[in-house]
Order: C-alpha cells, then structure tokens, then sequence
C-alpha cells in the first residue's frame, strides 16, 4: 500500500510580497531613529492612541475574561484548523461563492490575477487588506497590467506617496497632516492647490477622487477579519465606508483570507466584535461592519470568491511554542504600546507587519534565517502580551526564535570562553583583575573593537568596578 | 495533488499526531441577557459618534424626516411604512434603480433591525424596511427609524437576534476616519450624516 505525500509546512517564498526587508532591523532602526520628524509623529499618534483605548476598555466590566475566552477560541480553532476550513468551503460554496486554495503569494496572486481577467476588468478597487499587502498583490496586478485602487484613506497616502505602510492598522501613522497635505498636492489629480491641512479637508479630497471609481469598477478585492465555519460568512471591519463601497458596488468581490482568520461559531463573533474595535482604534465600535455569507440574489456582488491563503501559516502552525502567533487579529494594540516600534516606526522591520507581533510573525512565515534580527527587536519588556487582547505571549516566542536565530561566530566563542572562565576560580579572578585593568584603558563607553563590537553596537557595555566583590571580601 | 490536498496535508502534518486537543472555551464573560436595555445609554453612545438622535412616538416620524430630509430627493425601500414619510419629500421608491440614479439621491429612510445600546451601533440585516446595501451607502444624509424594543443593551445580544444568512451591515455614527494623526473626522465615503429616529 502506498500512501500519498501530502506535504510538509512550508514557509513563504522569497522573491515575492512583503514579509522580507532590504537590511537588518538593526541598520534599518539606526536610519529611523536619526528622523526626528518620523519619532514626532509616532510618538503624537502612539500616546493618542494608548489613551483612547485604554479609556474605553475601562468601560468594560468583563474585558479579562473575554480575553480569556478570546484565547481559548483561537487555541481551539488551531487544533482543528484543517477540518474547519473544509467545514467554511462547505458553507460558502452552499450559499453561492466559490472557494479557492493558495499555497503560497505567488498562487494567490495567480488566482486573483485570473479571476479578474476572467471578469473582463483592467481595474480593481482594494479594501485595506494586509493578506494582499504580504502577497504583494498589488506589484502582482499591475505586472498583469490591472491597475489595483487602494480605497482605504491612509492606503491612499501610501500609494500616492509611493510609500510603504508603517503600521498595519494607520499604515500612513508616519505622516502627519503637512506631509499628506503635500503628497495630495502633488500625486492627487484635481485637488483644489489651495487645500488646507484640515483632516476633514483631506477626507473631503479623498472622498471625491474615490467616487467615481466606487461607482465604476466592477472588481473589488478584500481581506476579511473573521470567517466563521459554521455559517459562512465572512466579516470586514473598517471606519470610512470604502468597505462598504467595495463589498456592496462591483459585479465580482475576490476575498484573499489567511487560513488562520477562521472561527468555529457564529457566536464566537460576539468575543472579538468587542475587543477588536476597542483595542486597535479605541473606538468601542467601529463606525461600520460588514457580513456576508455567499450571494445575495439583487444585493451586492453576484459572484464572490474566497481564497484561503497558506503563504507559511502552515510552518507557524508547526511549532508548538510559535503557533500562537496565528492567534493575531490585527488590532495593532501591540505596536501602540512598544517601546521600540514607537522609537523606530514600521519600516526598519521590514515587513508588512512591523512591532511585536510582526517580530514574532514575519521570522515564522518566512523562516527564521530570512529574518534573523526580528527577534531581537524588542526589549522583551512585555508591554504587547499585556496589550493583546487575545493574550498572545509575544516575549516568550521572542525568546524561542532567538534559540533559532543564527549567532555569529564571534559571539558563541566570546560565550564559550565566559563560560569556561566562570568554571575555573583562578581564571575568573585573573580576568576580574584585567577587567579592572581596562578602565586604566581609555577610552571608556565607547564598547569593544571588532569582531565584539557587533554585540557592543546595540547595548551598553557596563563599566567594571573598582574593586569586586571577591577583592572587598578578601580585603575585611 | 490540488492546492486544497496540499494545504490541507501541510496542516495536519503541522499539527502532528496526536493532534493538540481541542480547548474549552471558558465564556465567563457577560452573555446575551445579562444586562437590562437602557435607551439613554444608546443616546448617549450614538450622540457620541456624532449621530443626531431624535426621540418621538411612532406617530411623529413623518414630522420628524420631514424636518430632516424637507425638500430632498430621497430614497426609499419598497417594505418602508408609508406613514413614516411626509408629504413634504421627493420619494423615489428603489425597485432596482442602477448606481447612476442612486448616486442623484441626497437620502435615505430606513428602519432597522436591532441595535446595541452599549457600542451605539444600529444593524441593517436587508429586510424589506431597511432594502438593499446599497441604497444606505451611497446618499448622504441616512435616517434610520428605530423602535425601541429593537434595541438590545449589548453584542452578544444582537448577535443572538440578527439573521444570520442575510448580508448585515453594522452602522456605529457616520463615516468616519482616524487615518490622519489618529484625528478621528467624520465623514469620508459612507453617509456623512446619521439621524437616528427613536420610537418609544
């Protein structure tokens, strides 16, 4: 008897989306933190952000134990991811779409390149959708000669700012009001030159170079929050209602969903409907949602298809330790509290999802060698496990990547020999009286010559004392 | 081997045998029916999300749209109760009308299918009062007729109430953004103004 090979994880594939940055976080995060004008920024929207959200938490008396159940509905969905994806592809395929499998981006890209061209269109309209952002969907359509609208407002700043997002709930967190103002001048066709820097202004701009495409595009391509098993339907949420406009208006909706936003039951929407808005806009809803479960005969799109993307969640899911990381719901609570995203912003990691959760989930997706110095971008300081509204431990997947993470050399035999020094008595004595030495050695604070001072780049090397202990000791 | 056989198997390798168990989920939060309706919570809620309230009898809601929407092309659902209308209005009834004619009308009257007190979000589940998606999306101006034993105080609540085959759309205050320095602003791509007509 012969049995079928099936496959084992796979990670995402090089050379296409965006889960690998051009250079290490540590080269990218220098270059962040000499913008003083990037830091402001961060720092204004991170603390607004904090407080509101904090605020409206505060409002609900049983938020630790929807964490709880939050936890333990993505712990359960785990378990059995493969039987309740099959369970969704029955719903939905019952209530009229058309469900489809990606492998990787490039299938995925593949797949919605296809149907578009299928549906005779060279334009699509896009819903803020970070599975597509990681497939690099948008690079994808435009080499197929489709041109990808971004209707979201901060995608819009990115796009026509030919920019990168910097943040996976306000991608355009990294501009302030002047700079937009700017980008709209000169990338925005017909916006008024005298234009104020007035938020409402710039929505008022967004909103009138965006009608026409609402009203005129026949594809529109989404990401999805939530997908439940049970019934089918699937779940956007989104504040300015270019959602709406895509998921309502066009002929063919295409939803590209990770694997991993799958929930068993209808009623498990009523957790996450509660923590997600509060913990990522600090809004106690978001001003719209949206389901749907197939087709509706006469409302919206009559022809909706849904793939379901792997692209490395199937490698996540592989390591016990690391699988948490698909509990994630995007809400971006993590990078509002971290330390070390508001000093450096989203772009020094690299990836379409930058702070805490990204320094987990991005090595896992890609392979930790392909992203070997995300683990290392955080103080471990715990801030984001206290934050996540569903109890993801980021500082322990931290540490088990870091395990994985190739040292240098120079490194493991510096630890080698402390660890060898440390076993023999006389040899720590000798090299307590040479560390005592070296402050006679100046110069001082500036950390060790190479090949050390890979280690001494990024932490401060502490003076030795004057007198150790063992000296004081042996002197009473 | 298909995409499907492949992910599939890659997922149940991931897992492993034997597969993690399934986990318990504790639901000690507060379920659907724990907390008692308070309409001026809902007030409260939406007044902060920028909607306007108004609270009358069933009676007055022609008045009501009338102060609203006086003089306006507005549309709407072919279920909508003709006493909520005033004679006031230019009505157009939407049987099918295309995007083009929709995108002419300056509002829109519906009813509605549940709202939570607690967020300030009222649910359109497409039921003949409340019509096509599209038609709440595209006017400017939506006001929203709502009775008050529509209203649930919380989530779980409107989740155990709502249809849950129908296309929904879950509507907290007007369009709105945060995307400029987390400045929220209403009023981008959806309705910029929300009137929500209370019956009690």
């Amino acid at each position: 008897m012969t049995r079928t090979f099936l496959g084992m994880p796979a990670t995402a594939p090089p050379g296409v989306g965006h889960l690998r940055g051009d250079e290490p976080f540590p080269a990218a995060a220098r270059r962040a933190l000499s913008d003083a004008q990037l830091r402001r920024n961060l720092g204004h929207a991170t603390a607004t952000i904090r407080a509101r959200s904090g605020a409206v938490i505060d409002e609900v008396p049983d938020w630790p134990q929807l964490r709880a159940a939050a936890r333990a509905v993505k712990t359960d969905t785990m378990a059995r991811l493969p039987e309740l994806l099959e369970q969704l592809e029955t719903a939905v395929t019952r209530a009229g779409g058309t469900v489809h499998w990606a492998a990787d981006a490039v299938e995925a890209n593949r797949i919605v390149t296809d149907l578009v061209r299928a549906a005779g269109a060279d334009r699509v309209m896009k819903v803020k959708s970070m599975a597509t952002q990681e497939i690099g969907l948008n690079e994808a359509l435009a080499a197929a000669g489709i041109e990808p609208v971004e209707t979201d407002l901060a995608e819009l700043i990115v796009q026509l700012g030919d920019d990168r997002p910097s943040h996976i709930l306000v991608p355009a967190i990294h501009r302030n009001r002047a700079e937009i103002r700017e980008i709209f001048l000169r990338a925005m066709p017909g916006v008024d030159p005298t234009i104020s820097d007035e938020p409402a202004a710039l929505a008022a701009a967004a909103r009138r170079h965006l009608r026409e495409t609402f009203l005129s595009t026949r594809v529109a391509v989404s990401g999805a929050n939530f997908a439940v098993a049970e019934t089918g339907a699937l779940a956007v949420v989104e504040s300015e209602g270019n959602g709406r406009m895509c998921l309502t208006l066009p002929e063919t909706l295409i939803t590209v969903m990770g694997i991993e936003k799958v929930v068993p039951t209808w009623r498990d929407l009523e957790i996450f409907l509660q923590l997600l808005p509060r913990a990522s806009t600090g809004e106690r809803m978001n001003p719209y949602t949206s389901m749907w479960t197939g087709v509706t005969p006469g409302d919206g799109p009559q022809a909706f298809h849904l793939v379901l993307l792997d692209n490395g969640r199937s490698a996540v899911l592989a390591d016990p330790v690391g699988r948490q990381a698909l509990h994630c719901i995007r809400c971006s609570a993590c990078l509002n509290v971290c330390p070390v995203y508001e000093r450096t912003g989203g772009h020094a990691y690299g990836s379409v999802y930058p702070g805490p959760i990204g320094a987990v989930l991005s090595p896992q997706l890609t392979g930790v060698d392909d992203n070997a110095s995300l683990p290392y971008a955080s103080t471990l300081c715990g801030a984001c496990y206290d934050a996540c509204p569903v109890m993801i431990d980021i500082p322990s997947i931290l540490v088990h990547l870091r395990g994985q993470a190739p040292h240098p050399r120079a490194e493991a035999t510096a630890m080698a020999a402390a660890a060898y020094t440390m076993d023999h008595p006389a040899l720590y004595a000798a090299a307590q009286r040479a560390a005592k030495l070296s402050r006679l050695a100046g110069p001082r604070g500036r950390g060790l010559p190479p090949p050390l001072s890979g280690w001494t780049a990024s932490r401060d090397l502490p003076e030795p004392p004057a007198e150790t202990f063992r000296q004081w000791w042996a002197d009473r | 081997m298909t995409a499907r056989d492949l992910v599939l198997g890659r997922l149940r390798a991931a897992l492993g045998e034997p597969r993690p168990t399934p986990a318990e989920v504790p639901r000690e939060y507060r379920p659907a029916g724990a907390v008692a309706v308070d309409l001026d919570v809902l007030v409260d809620r939406l007044t902060d999300y920028r909607a306007t309230v108004h609270r009358c009898p069933d009676g007055d809601v022609a008045r009501v749209v009338g102060e609203v929407l006086g003089g306006r092309r507005v549309v709407v659902p072919a279920g909508l109760p003709p006493h909520w209308l005033p004679s006031g209005v230019d009505v157009v009834v939407d049987h099918d009308l295309d995007v083009a004619q929709l995108a002419t009308v300056d509002g829109v009257v519906t009813g509605a299918a549940v709202a939570v007190a607690e967020t300030g979000t009222i649910v359109l589940d497409a039921a003949p009062d409340q019509g096509r998606r599209i038609i709440t999306l595209l006017p400017d101006v939506h006001v929203c007729v709502l009775r008050a034993d529509q209203v649930v105080a919380t989530v779980p609540d409107a989740l155990a109430r709502v249809a849950r085959h129908r296309p929904l759309t879950w509507i907290s205050g007007p369009s709105a953004t945060s995307d400029i320095e987390l400045d929220r602003v209403e009023g981008v791509h959806g309705p910029r103004n929300l009137h929500v007509v209370l019956t009690d």
